[in-house]
């Protein structure tokens, strides 16, 4: 019970982060339906940026952890954002008319330069960082002296998370970009006709995806405690593998997604072999792909000739 | 000044360039300008904020290049470009590469410092068509007219030769071994990018797994020749029914899902046939791959420098040569050059075919297929299986030609890689995608001492062809017919 508690609390943490990443996969996709393939590669940009400005505040002897985890999250999101504006506008605007292939293989591209910039830039050797936040509280301790432990820094995951999550449907729900993003979603070239920038539009949705991937860059950052240039490949996998699970280009399928991919990731490693958790994460892709070929909470295309 | 600006709005020039420089600025202030380094107490900083500033003039140098190109105009860029050129080739040609003017060049090796003319290079060759376009329009359109209608023609012609090229290449006075070794590797590509383009370029359907049956032909070999002795030539055909039937086993389940959800499915047999590549560790060898592949023999006589054990020739003493290791890579080439040229035949036939017009026609419409009848999941798995099999034949070529095979030469990048191959190539073109390989795999390799920055250049290129021809390098993906061809009035 202990074990499997402490299998949940772990599951849940990791499918925050993955729900993260793949809200911005899903909401590219769903805005102009290509891969950004590059996504994974702004989120491993994020979580650099959040070390080198840890490192920062460290150097400067802000120690007050709220506020340095404040600095961080807004000076990471600053900054990784840029990275998915900048991406978009070079590599995918001018292809917006071009060939389905054309976007993705210009992502792929990307994908590769942004790795490659910062191994150029940084080393290829992983980046260790000091556990910022320690301790934890303990939900339940067994005979044999096993403890399912909730970290300090996992609770913040999720509540971050979940604040998040509240910010983000609210601007999609409640503002007027959200209502031009979901006119854009549903038909550019109408939405264009009545007044909405479209590009403008794809922009912004690219910011902010780029933002909660930054976010969740930071939380890996914490949450692990090392990073290196190649995290954003297979974080960028497993968070397109729940973007897809839960139904692309819907929402709250991406973060519904994501969860699920965390908890088989804990469970599996937990109760059968760690080796080959990725292997359950795509077996379980496959097979809910097979019965429900839109994902968990897609909506069935409708294809007219 | 004012000619120099001609036709342009200073302002949103301004503001323009302004605007890049603050972004780039930004987006580098921390990456680049403040390096991780390791210490005895964890992580310190250590700024180097000079590369930011090189980055940044060469943004700003850059950006209001392209802009004034887009805007069509060719005197600014032709002025940047000079500028640009002038600064990197004084120091280059003077070798003082510690002057002012070379804080341009950012390698620490001479030779790439070269590369960092390209920049400018590609400015003035812009500005150039510019001048030359704004001069002379109308001929240049009269032209282009005239070129497409021969188009077809040329690239028959220009494929007969590189073939015949290739095959003389060996032998002609250019042949070396490091030349030759580059081309096998190309060829290689060249295989693989024709056999994936039977599954994208053809049937249309994204494959971004390829690799995982280039794995499945290379592992056959290897497995066969370590645990039954077996011969690459038995193996080889083995190594293409195996990776068939791979894809026809994978691709069952799948193959009704649509577009990108077959991709991701697709990367995800990738993937998961790598990990069990490495975990199953008393089979594969695991991360430690399989080392000692046996060579091919030319008909039986292998290519050593002493006779086998047990008696027999080798091909050296069978001729009456004296050993040369030349002779071994030259043959593996020869070897891959008549399997990519099969593949390259196979698929010029089966287009001819039912089955292969019945890809094309699933490409194009898949509701129009089934309203006529035709089973697309039979097609579409015709198509991945015999795509597989092409992946297994280079696969067991590829073991063969290393001697050593390990997961790590099946990564998803490797996947990536040739379906860019095929898509800068331009989908469904088979002449476009021996161009592309030889720029992305052909090019880099004449560079390998300079590992970090050609990775860095590859990704660039392929963003860069893509967006300087959406369509690909030789972009024709016209179904082989019509019903009513194009011109008759319809």
């Amino acid at each position: 019970m202990e074990y499997f508690l402490q299998q949940l609390v772990n599951g849940v943490t990791l499918g925050a982060v993955y729900g993260l990443i793949a809200i911005g996969y899903s909401m590219v996709y769903g805005i102009i339906g290509m891969i950004n393939f590059a996504h994974g590669d702004i989120f491993m940009i994020g979580a650099f940026h959040a070390l080198i400005v840890f490192l920062i505040l460290g150097a400067v002897g802000i120690s007050w952890l709220p506020l340095a985890l404040l600095i961080v999250l807004i000076v990471g999101i600053l900054l990784t954002s840029l990275y998915g504006w900048s991406v978009e506008r070079i590599a995918y605007r001018p292809l917006r008319s071009s060939p389905r292939l054309a976007p993705l293989i210009s992502a792929i591209g990307a994908s590769i330069f942004l790795q490659n910039y910062v191994q150029l830039a940084q080393g290829a050797r992983p980046k260790p960082l000091s556990q910022m936040v320690s301790g934890g509280i303990t939900l339940m301790e067994s005979d044999a002296g096993f403890a399912a432990r909730v970290s300090y820094i996992q609770i913040v995951i999720v509540l971050l998370t979940l604040a998040l999550m509240a910010v983000f449907t609210w601007l999609i729900k409640g503002t007027a970009l959200g209502r031009a993003q979901r006119a854009c979603e549903q038909d550019r070239k109408m939405a264009a006709l009545l007044g909405v920038d479209v590009d403008r539009t794809i922009s912004l949705t690219f910011v902010i995806g780029a933002s909660l991937a930054a976010v969740a860059g930071l939380m890996f950052t914490l949450y692990y405690g090392v990073i290196d240039f190649f995290i954003g490949f297979v974080a960028g996998i497993k968070a397109f593998t729940a973007a897809v699970l839960g139904g692309i280009g819907s929402l709250p399928g991406a973060m519904l997604g994501g969860l699920l991919i965390g908890l088989i990731e804990a469970f599996w490693s937990g109760y059968f072999s760690v080796e080959y958790k990725d292997v359950a994460s795509f077996g379980v892709l496959v097979l809910v792909l097979i019965f429900r070929p839109t994902g968990l909470l897609g909506r069935p295309e409708i294809e007219k000739v | 000044m004012t000619g120099l600006l001609a036709g342009l709005d200073g302002g949103k020039l301004l503001r323009h360039v302004l605007g890049a420089v603050l972004i780039t600025f930004l987006m580098t202030s921390l990456i680049v300008g403040l390096e991780l380094v390791a210490t005895q107490t964890g992580l310190s900083l250590r700024p180097r904020y000079h590369i930011v500033l090189y980055c940044v003039v060469v943004v700003a140098l850059g950006s209001a290049a392209v802009f004034a190109l887009v805007e069509r105009s060719w005197r600014l860029p032709m002025l940047v470009g000079v500028v640009l050129a002038a600064l990197l080739l004084v120091p280059l040609l003077t070798g003082n590469l510690d002057s002012d003017l070379a804080f341009l060049l950012p390698f620490p090796v001479a030779p790439l410092n070269w590369l960092a003319l390209f920049l400018p290079a590609f400015i003035l060759m812009r500005a150039g068509q510019l001048a030359y376009a704004s001069a002379r329009p109308p001929a240049a359109a009269a032209r282009r007219r005239e070129l497409s209608r021969t188009g077809k023609l040329i690239s028959m012609g220009l494929g007969l030769l590189l073939i015949l090229a290739a095959f003389a290449f060996p032998v002609s006075p250019w042949g070396s071994r490091q030349l030759v070794d580059i081309l096998t590797i190309v060829l290689i590509y060249i295989m693989l990018g024709w056999g994936l383009n039977i599954v994208v370029g053809l049937a249309g359907l994204l494959d971004l797994g390829y690799v995982a049956f280039y794995a499945v032909g290379a592992y056959s070999y290897a497995l066969l020749s370590e645990y039954f002795g077996w011969s690459f030539w038995v193996c080889l055909p083995l190594a293409g029914l195996f990776a068939a039937s791979f894809g026809i086993v994978l691709g069952f389940p799948v193959l009704r899902l649509r577009g990108d959800y077959l991709a991701i499915v697709t990367l995800g047999f990738g993937e998961i046939i790598r990990v069990v590549l490495i975990n199953w560790y008393e089979f594969t060898g695991g991360p430690d791959g399989i080392g000692g592949i046996p060579r091919p023999s030319f008909f039986g006589l292998p290519f050593q420098a002493n006779a086998p054990k047990g008696g027999g020739e080798t091909f050296a003493s069978f001729f009456g040569l004296s050993f040369d290791p030349y002779h071994r890579i030259a043959f593996l080439y020869y070897v891959i050059l008549v399997l990519a040229l099969f593949t390259n035949w196979f698929t010029i036939r089966i287009r001819k075919l039912p089955i292969g017009r019945a890809w094309e026609a699933l490409r194009e419409d898949e509701i129009a297929c089934r309203a006529l009848g035709l089973n697309p999941t039979n097609v579409k798995l015709a198509a991945f299986g015999i795509g597989a099999m092409f992946a297994g034949f280079a696969g067991s070529f590829f073991a063969a030609r290393q001697g050593f095979i390990s997961p790590e030469s099946f990564v998803f990048i490797e996947s990536a890689v040739i379906l860019s191959i095929v898509v800068l190539g331009g989908l469904g073109s088979q002449l476009g995608i021996v161009f592309s390989a030889a720029i992305l795999i052909g090019l880099p390799e004449f560079f390998r001492e300079l590992e970090d920055y050609r990775m860095l250049a590859f990704g660039l290129v392929m963003v860069l062809i893509m967006i300087w021809k959406p369509t690909g390098l030789v972009s024709h993906r016209d179904p082989t017919i019509r019903l009513h061809p194009r011109g008759d009035g319809r």
